[in-house]
């Protein structure tokens, strides 16, 4: 018998009562979404800026090598485009487009399309995720309501830069993945 | 070695079981916190709870429907009826691969089944990534805790480690520096592995998908950039349906360590152009728990380690006291249905306060389950409960005239034993602890004093 055979035919030996699945109901939020999505994002260690300020940030030059996923930001965008993930090692800065963001946690939703190559968001060492305020949900529930039953081969929510407090429980930003995370916020 | 000896020897040094025992309070308290800030939180637990138990009422229907949906991902699927079959299956993809050296994230089942070991033995270099996952490799120690794993250690301890494997500046003990220096050399390992291993939180029936949660990213970094990735799953990690990730990541993260989610929630469903995922589906004894129908619950675990943190025991005694790779009440009740010998003191490792089940997230009844284990262990080992203390014990409590005349006794003679008696070994309760100040009188006399 195979493993797969034996696994499922244990399982089926044991007698076990039939529990039913519960309806997860429609839980009720308070207060504005938006501030809730930016203190969210704030307690993550992520920041919120303006369009305004992005450009100045843009324009000031920290970042040696820019790529921009979005048309938007497209002039900003100075390196090769590549297929090889492997490539992307230098990237300063990564500027993507988030789906939608959830006012609980912060954490913004992408699929592969929003990230072209999937290692984007991580192996830049700074990542920019331009979300528009009007894409806000409340809670996790609404959020896979939203996204119902796509079939993206990768979905991803990202909540804030990449962190660890694996050294005496003291917080460090810039584990192996993004050093940053901005959220550019539009139509506030 | 049983537990209250691995005990005593974590508590020799007095400052670090202290730091430890209130930095786990710390996380308990942040944990308390932000589930406060939840006003549905406690219908989150009963849907949660409820959820793992249809789960658990019909895991041969979500697992073929798992792997149906998996399969047409074009995920490779495969089944391992124990640990041993798992590190050979794990073992035949890398050598089908011609893969000498891989990086792993954060997987419970994988320290379970001793995977780094078996792959290290023949032949291939296993790097984990999560920062604290590599500090203990580098020290060849497992996890403590199954989300802090180096959480017995001090940063002075990292620092030496780090200065002896990564050349970091001798006694700098500053965690942005040593951190900054792991993602250096992390780094390296990330852009060389041609296959990446992770565990997985959540694998969903419905759509065939699996979710991995980090705060690193180390997962995603790993994958993303190796041609083949192995995500290893116990069978319990099924959810019927994508809808219910809501309830469970609203929990996950707030129990384990007080933040809202974890910065990282990565949904594999299928594998990008050229490249593969395999997934390899455990059960090394779960179909076993899951015949027992008293611990069959401790299945609905979802690994967050509240448990861990909010037990007066564990936060005492440290992990590796435990000598088990789920440490802590939850380990309690999952390992002594692998080894019931070897784990046989763990049950006893609590004082079944009920801080566990206030705390944990799909409700599970483990201070329950520690006290069923103990009955199960008495009868399959009598000795234990032949000590001549508990033989008195049974004397005095069966006998009225003996109880009050022992009560007596010992009021007096505690009063007047010098404390080398008291605390000595003989005690064991006088270890680590002060008695109480005792009353001059018993509530029985006092009650006849005073309520005539």
């Amino acid at each position: 018998m195979s493993s797969r055979d034996l696994i499922l035919s244990k399982i089926k030996a044991v007698p076990l009562e039939a529990k039913n699945l519960p309806t997860i109901p429609e839980f009720e939020f308070e207060g504005d979404l938006k501030a809730r999505f930016i203190a969210s994002i704030l307690a993550n260690k992520g920041e919120v800026i303006t369009k305004a300020e992005f450009f100045s940030l843009l324009d000031s030059g920290v970042f040696e090598k820019v790529y921009s996923h979005i048309e938007d930001f497209s002039s900003f965008t100075n390196i090769k485009i590549t297929e090889d993930a492997h490539q992307l090692n230098d990237l300063n800065l990564a500027i993507i487009r988030g789906q939608f963001g959830v006012a609980e946690n912060g954490a913004i939703w992408l699929e592969d399309q929003d990230m072209g190559l999937r290692a984007l968001p991580f192996i830049t060492e700074h990542l920019v995720i331009v979300l528009d305020s009007e894409n806000l949900v409340a809670n996790m529930h609404q959020a896979y309501d939203r996204i119902g039953l796509q079939e993206s081969g990768f979905g991803l929510f990202i909540a804030g830069p990449s962190k660890t407090a694996d050294i005496e429980q003291s917080l460090v930003i810039g584990a192996h993945g993004a050093k940053s995370l901005r959220v550019v916020l539009l139509n506030l | 070695m049983s537990h209250p000896i691995q005990a005593a020897e974590f508590l020799q040094d007095q400052a670090k079981s202290k730091w430890h025992d209130e930095t786990l309070w710390f996380v308990r308290d942040k944990r308390d916190k932000i589930s406060k800030s939840v006003p549905e939180w406690e219908n989150l637990r009963d849907l949660a709870s409820q959820i793992k138990d249809n789960v658990l009422a019909n895991l041969g229907k979500y697992l073929e429907e798992f792997e149906k949906n998996a399969k047409a991902n074009n995920i490779h699927v495969h089944w391992a009826k124990d640990a041993e079959e798992h590190n050979r299956i794990v073992l035949g993809i890398l050598q089908e691969k011609r893969c000498k050296a891989i990086v792993k994230s954060k997987s419970i089942l994988t320290e379970e089944c001793h995977l780094n070991p078996y792959l290290e033995k023949n032949g291939v270099e296993v790097v984990d990534t999560d920062l604290g996952e590599r500090i203990v490799q580098f020290l060849n120690q497992a996890p403590s805790h199954i989300v802090l794993p180096a959480i017995h250690l001090k940063k002075k301890d990292i620092s030496e480690i780090f200065h002896e494997k990564l050349h970091t500046e001798k006694g700098n003990e500053d965690p942005d520096y040593l951190t900054h220096a792991a993602r250096i050399h992390l780094r390296e390992k990330f852009l060389s592995a041609k296959v990446a291993i992770t565990g997985v939180n959540f694998g969903v029936a419905e759509t065939g998908e699996f979710v991995v949660c980090t705060n690193e990213g180390n997962a995603d970094m790993g994958v993303h950039l190796a041609d083949v990735h192995i995500a290893c799953m116990g069978i319990e990690k099924i959810i019927p349906k994508r809808a219910h990730l809501g309830v469970f990541l609203r929990l996950l993260a707030r129990s384990a360590t007080g933040q809202s989610v974890t910065n990282y929630t990565s949904h594999f469903r299928s594998p990008s152009p050229g490249k593969e995922i395999h997934i390899v589906l455990v059960d090394n004894g779960r179909t076993a728990q899951l015949a027992r129908p008293k611990f069959k619950n401790s299945l609905k675990c979802i690994r967050c380690g509240a448990c861990m943190n909010t037990c007066p025991i564990y936060r005492r005694s440290g992990g590796f006291s435990y000598e088990s790779t789920v440490p802590g009440p939850i380990g309690s009740i999952l390992s002594p249905g692998i080894d019931l010998q070897k784990h046989s003191s763990l049950p006893f490792a609590s004082t079944l306060c009920g801080s566990c089940t206030d705390v944990c997230p799909v409700k599970i009844n483990i201070h329950e389950q520690l006290y069923e284990w103990r009955q199960e262990i008495t009868k399959a080992q009598p000795d234990r409960a032949k000590s001549l203390a508990m033989k008195i014990a049974n004397g005095v409590f069966a006998v009225p005239f003996a109880y009050n005349l022992s009560g007596n006794m010992m009021r007096g003679a505690l009063k007047i034993l010098p404390d080398s008696i008291t605390y000595s070994g003989l005690n064991t309760w006088g270890k680590q602890r002060d008695l109480p100040e005792l009353p001059k009188e018993s509530f029985k006399d006092w009650y006849k004093k005073n309520r005539k």
